[in-house]
């Protein structure tokens, strides 16, 4: 089998709603087989009608999609066999009981697992005989989980698989999510939980507004954020009294009230040289705090510098290619500096 | 356009991609039997489903003893006998299918569904299998029924029976669905079926025999859904029904079936409005 074939393919994908809003803006991305793609986004960025389209749930306005080298919309009978997936809310009949559910599922399922086996991997085996509309969130998220897994499919869609799960449901399912992916299964996952994409996929993308801001793996998309060291500048001192920022390696400051917060791509430089000004001058630097890029950071950043540009952008000049040219944005070209 | 041609060559085909092992027939039925559960489950449309289209006819019959039917050649059991299947299509079938419908979309079962190997008419055909079973075997009941007590004689020509019969439980699941397109939710859905219920009962032949009204509001009222179910069965029995007028009657609940699934690929809502 040649791995290096993409299971999932999409090719400047367009959705527009009736009413004219355009939720997906020319999105392109491709993943391989066994591999695990998280899509991440706030509310709205377009997640979930992306998934949709790469589903086959609807006909993209614009684009293509390839699942399984098929199109997933024109093409079902030979994609819907092989693919599972669970939507962000399930539906279930709230007066059947899991053991039913599951039967019923089964019974629309190619080459479905045992009805027992399909609930152990969820761990909803005691919940059998118990009505849909008595398990709470967390326990319907997982039946959601169970059918999607039932026909053992090559390529799994989960949208927000945890959402509503405590801490111990999320650990299981994630567990669980790995165990497939190590077995060859293809994972997209849209989630809003950072942690979950930043331990779970292999790839990820950031949506903003319809389109892809970021991608990469999630060492990648960390390592482009700039590091921050933050502290409250001892009485007495300002900005100025500082060394030259310049020479610590650091790129951007504010100051709110009294804290001051750096930003820098040299994380250790820059606090080696303000601890050593510390140091000699005898100051304490009180709620000294020095961390890394995150995904947190990436995500938040993007956010806020998307919308900027969108503001700028004002009308048309949708010439996209936005992967690239946000990304190289959010990489330090925007950052403000603001000197009190 | 490269990438497309890629997937046709060389060693993907060795994954040999497996296809469908579960055909149509195999989805519906266990769509059905899931139906059915929830059907024996929800008491309130069980039992108005089930006993309502029994007792209407008995209720039917001091009515139909006061007309004047041997002039129109008629006979009490004549009148009851196609009402009561009529009945039966109205509240075993169509009523209850549209709250089914309904409630499926609400909780958005219908949506999860569609995710599935299943297709659209696979989903909707699978969800009204049990009700139409009901309907089906309460129409037989009530014709065995209604020849044992009522004196109706055997059918002249049953042929056209059976149409009307099968022909009525095409066509209410599919009216069915299309009124649950024009609802927001499970008891919507029934005020939603209200005028169609209402007409039918009244203007469809089902109280009032189109022998006994007035020419013109008959040929107005037999071109209702309802109108052709009772007309052929009534035929059925009775023998008097030309063949021209059991092509129209038969012309009349195709048109109808037509239309409604016609409405339904173009307008059913598989989820809720939010």
């Amino acid at each position: 089998m040649n791995t290096n074939e993409p299971v999932i393919e999409v090719t400047d994908l367009r959705r527009v709603y009736a009413g004219g809003f355009e939720a997906v803006r020319g999105v392109s991305f491709q993943v391989g087989r066994g591999e695990l793609f998280a899509l991440l986004g706030t509310n709205g960025a377009g997640k979930t009608s992306t998934v949709e389209l790469i589903e086959g749930l609807a006909p993209p306005a614009g684009g293509r999609v390839r699942v399984l080298g098929h199109d997933p919309y024109s093409e079902r009978s030979a994609v819907r066999p092989r693919i599972g997936l669970m939507l962000q809310e399930g539906g279930f009949p709230s007066e059947l009981t899991v053991s039913e559910t599951v039967r019923m599922w089964a019974g629309c399922t190619s080459g479905a697992r045992p009805e027992s086996e399909a609930l152990s991997l969820v761990g909803l085996t005691r919940r059998a005989g118990v009505r849909v509309k008595q398990l709470s969130g967390g326990e319907k998220r997982r039946l959601d989980l169970a059918l999607a897994l039932l026909g053992r499919p090559e390529v799994l869609f989960l949208d927000e698989p945890t959402t509503g799960l405590d801490a111990e449901g999320r650990q299981e399912t994630w567990e669980l999510v790995r165990e497939l992916r190590a077995t060859g299964t293809t994972v997209l996952l849209t989630t809003h939980y950072l942690e979950e994409a930043e331990g779970l996929a292999d790839r990820l993308a950031i949506l903003h507004a319809g389109r892809i801001a970021v991608s990469g793996t999630p060492a990648e998309v960390t390592a482009s954020q700039p590091s921050r060291i933050s502290f409250e500048l001892p009485t007495g001192y300002f900005p100025g009294d500082l060394p030259p920022l310049d020479s610590l390696g650091v790129t951007g400051h504010e100051v709110v009230g009294r804290v001051l917060r750096l930003r820098t791509n040299e994380l250790q430089r820059a606090a080696t040289g303000l601890l050593t000004w510390a140091e000699r001058t005898g100051v304490e630097l009180r709620g000294l705090d020095v961390r890394s890029g995150s995904l947190e950071e990436a995500f938040l950043r993007i956010a806020r510098d998307v919308s900027e540009q969108e503001a700028q952008e004002t009308q048309g000049a949708r010439k996209i290619q936005a992967g690239q040219a946000r990304g190289s944005a959010s990489a330090g070209t925007s950052e403000k500096e603001h000197v009190a | 356009m490269s990438a497309g041609t890629g997937t046709e060559t060389g060693t993907s085909t060795a994954a040999a991609p497996v296809g469908a092992t579960v055909t149509a027939v195999g989805r519906m039925t266990s769509l059905a039997r899931a139906e059915l559960t929830l059907l024996a489950r929800s008491r309130a449309t069980f039992f108005a489903a089930v006993f309502v289209p029994l007792v209407l006819p008995l209720s039917l019959r001091s009515t139909v003893e006061d007309m004047d039917l041997k002039e129109a050649g008629l006979s009490i059991g004549s009148v009851i006998l196609p009402s009561a299947v009529g009945f039966s299509l109205l509240f075993a079938v169509y009523s209850a299918l549209v709250s089914v419908y309904a409630a499926r979309r609400e909780e958005l079962v219908l949506k999860r569904l569609r995710t599935g190997e299943l297709r659209d008419a696979e989903i909707l055909t699978g969800a009204a299998v049990p009700s139409v079973l009901i309907g089906l075997v309460q129409c037989l009941v009530l014709t065995v029924a209604c020849a044992a007590l009522m004196d109706v004689g055997t059918p002249q020509a049953p042929l056209l029976a059976v149409v009307g019969l099968v022909v009525g439980l095409v066509m209410w699941p599919a009216l069915a669905a299309v009124t649950a397109s024009f609802s927001r939710s499970v008891e919507g859905a029934q005020v939603a079926a209200m005028p169609l219920l209402l007409v039918s009962m009244l203007a469809s032949g089902t109280v009032v025999p189109f022998e006994v009204m007035p020419d013109r509001v008959a040929t107005v009222c037999e071109l209702l859904p309802l109108s052709p179910v009772i007309t052929l069965i009534r035929g059925g029995w009775t023998g008097s029904l030309s063949g021209y007028e059991a092509l129209g009657a038969v012309a009349t609940a195709l048109a109808w079936t037509v239309l409604a699934v016609f409405a339904v690929r173009k307008w059913f809502r598989w989820e809720p409005r939010r």
